[in-house]
């Protein structure tokens, strides 16, 4: 069994949705991410996703942008993310997920990365480029090293595309709750909840909802449909104000539950 | 063969999201593109409002001292200029066939966003155009010429600021707006099936100068050379002659100044593989997979991808690409200017400038057809400034 399932699994049979922080590698700098990451880990974050900075995000609101491209420029990439968690390997509660773009995925080699990833405690890669037709390469590179390839579905997946996503789904699925890009949003569209109907009963992995979230209250008329909450451009900001990462996750996480 | 592959360059590398945008526009390639009544559409208007058949035109001046027959397919005597409006009428008929009512475009030296501004007003479509800031700043004529046209063109402040994050913003857009809105892709690169359909679209280049060949020099041509950015006019020139093996299908990449380690726009030939804006193709990248910027004196070819059926005519030898660099580029501008009458695009003067450089290496009495995809004249800021720096 997954262990990114298992988490989230854990999380539900205590009665609460599985917490999912989304932080980019080296944000916000390359000795203080290593901090928020721990704080986060150390708040009750279920799984952490660690962004894998990339210059041209095209699935990426400006916030997640702009701090991805901070990243870069203080020299966050991939095989430093990958050797610094695998000095740490086993400081973590949390299921570690990295979520970054195809190309530099790529680049490192396929076969190496699902090699370094589970040397580094990583146990999914959500790759937002990478849809059904073109994940083949990547699912069979990390076949057998523990490593799940997250899928992604949205609010335009047709009920047949869902089955084929469902049959190959690791870990969990990532349903997007807006027809845009990362980045908070007010409220979510009214059509999110009519199509997890449709979506849930096809997949027997857990659902995490991510994209535009910044307030549980924002979740909870979707009350059993998702079983896991990702936010992102939310904690980003909150960093960026001074506050930390654990003080972030005290609106997820009251003490306790 | 793999759907939306060229051997091994191509595919959809794009957010799931996109799919079934993607997926709506290749069933309408396939069924509403061949259809009688969207050609009969496509070639009136072509026709009578673009200009075409473009001329081909022998040039007599540089043919005499060059010892061979030097032809330019007139893509720059079209409608707006250059051959862009091709794809932007196609792509905007589409778009009115399948129902949505906004085009929307990525632009770099503002030319595709001028051929879709055009094609818009003319479809009664909306358009909005994206543009990097940095662009914005450099081509403010055709902003101008945007605006007038009735499109809303919004400056990119992010990345780079140019084409790259121009098509990056674009895809954002399109994301949100899918359901009203056809994005307009202006070159042969990006997820399948926009390299097809923008070959689909641009062939009508060779289509007409294999038949004016025929007819005017009585054969093919031994060499067929265009200039390659994203490589929307290379292919489609090269098209029609790709299964004539005896044609030699030249691409020109912009090498930028030349110097060593110098920014240039030349994936084909100093590139890795990888992905980018939805394709697997040649890239101008770090080894950690990061798109490096790229430099070129013609705004058009200022792009670190090229369009992935272009990667794959090099990888099986069918095609072959050279490069030229902002002087051999800056000296052919000024050699077509003077000899034949005729300013063309600094894009263009990449095409024209290969042939000027390996002019020893071609056998006399052959017939060279060169795409002089564009005419000059919104480059005549560039020249002054390049004159300046250069003090020339």
């Amino acid at each position: 069994m997954s262990i990114l399932t298992d988490r989230i699994r854990a999380a539900n049979a205590a009665g609460r949705k599985a917490v999912i922080p989304y932080l980019p590698a080296g944000f916000p700098d390359r000795e203080r991410f290593w901090d928020e990451l721990t704080a986060l880990d150390a708040a009750g974050a279920d799984i952490i996703e660690i962004g894998v900075p990339f210059s041209d995000p095209v699935a990426d609101g400006p916030v997640v942008e702009q701090a991805s491209l901070e990243c870069l420029e203080k020299g966050a990439c991939l095989s430093w993310i990958l050797t610094e968690l695998a000095r740490r390997k086993g400081d973590f509660k949390a299921g570690l997920v990295l979520m970054g773009y195809y190309n530099p995925f790529l680049q490192y080699g396929l076969e190496r990365l699902g090699r370094d990833c589970a040397a580094a405690g990583v146990s999914g890669l959500i790759i937002p480029d990478l849809p059904l037709e073109e994940a083949q390469p990547a699912t069979a590179a990390l076949t057998g090293t523990g490593v799940d390839v997250i899928c992604l579905v949205g609010l335009n997946t047709p009920v047949e595309r869902l089955k084929l996503y469902a049959e190959k789904a690791r870990g969990f699925v990532y349903f997007v709750s807006v027809l845009g890009t990362t980045g908070v949003r007010e409220s979510l569209p009214e059509e999110v909840l009519a199509k997890l109907d449709e979506v849930r009963p096809l997949f027997n992995v857990p659902l995490a909802l991510g994209f535009g979230i910044a307030r549980p209250e924002q979740v909870s008329p979707f009350g059993d449909r998702i079983d896991a909450v990702v936010i992102g451009s939310a904690l980003i900001k909150h960093i960026r104000e001074g506050k930390g990462a654990g003080s972030f996750m005290e609106d997820w996480r009251p003490a306790g539950k | 063969m793999q759907k939306g592959y060229f051997g091994k360059f191509g595919g959809m590398f794009v957010p799931e999201l996109l799919m079934p945008p993607l997926l709506e526009i290749e069933e309408a390639m396939n069924t509403i593109v061949p259809s009688e009544a969207f050609q009969a559409e496509f070639h009136s208007i072509l026709e009578d409002y673009v200009g075409r058949p473009s001329a081909l035109y022998r040039c007599p001046n540089l043919s005499k001292k060059l010892g061979f027959d030097l032809w330019l397919k007139r893509e720059d005597l079209n409608h707006t200029g250059a051959h862009k409006i091709n794809n932007a009428i196609g792509q905007g008929l589409l778009c009115r066939h399948m129902g949505k009512s906004v085009l929307l475009a990525e632009t770099g030296a503002g030319m595709h966003g001028v051929a879709t501004a055009t094609a818009a007003a003319m479809l009664n479509l909306e358009c909005v155009v994206y543009m990097g800031a940095t662009d914005v700043v450099r081509q403010s004529h055709n902003v101008r010429r945007m605006n007038l046209l009735g499109a809303t063109v919004v400056p990119i402040d992010s990345g780079t600021q140019t084409l790259k994050d121009a098509i990056n913003a674009a895809l954002r857009r399109w994301i949100a707006d899918q359901r009203t809105t056809h994005y307009c892709f202006g070159t042969a690169a990006g997820p399948h099936p926009f390299p097809t359909l923008v070959r689909e679209f641009q062939s009508v280049i060779s289509r007409e100068a294999k038949a004016q060949m025929l007819k005017k020099a009585g054969r093919l041509p031994d060499y067929v050379v265009a200039c390659v950015g994203g490589g929307s006019n290379a292919i489609g020139a090269f098209n029609e002659f790709i299964p004539h093996e005896e044609v030699k299908l030249i691409g020109v990449e912009a090498a930028g100044t030349g110097e060593p380690g110098c920014h240039h726009s030349a994936p084909l030939n100093l590139g890795t593989a990888g992905v980018l804006h939805g394709a697997m193709s040649m890239l101008l990248q770090t080894p950690e997979g990061q798109i490096e910027p790229s430099h070129s004196i013609a705004p058009g070819l200022d792009y670190p991808g090229v369009g992935p059926e272009h990667a794959g005519l090099q990888d099986c030898g069918r095609a072959h690409y050279g490069t030229i660099n902002d002087t051999q580029a800056y000296n052919a501008f000024h050699t077509l200017c003077r000899s034949e009458g005729i300013i063309p695009a600094l894009e263009s003067s990449h095409a024209v400038a290969w042939v000027l450089e390996n002019a020893a290496s071609i056998p006399k009495g052959s017939q060279v057809l060169v795409c002089l995809s564009g005419r000059g004249d919104k480059d005549l800021g560039i020249i002054e400034e390049y004159e300046k720096n250069k003090k020339i």
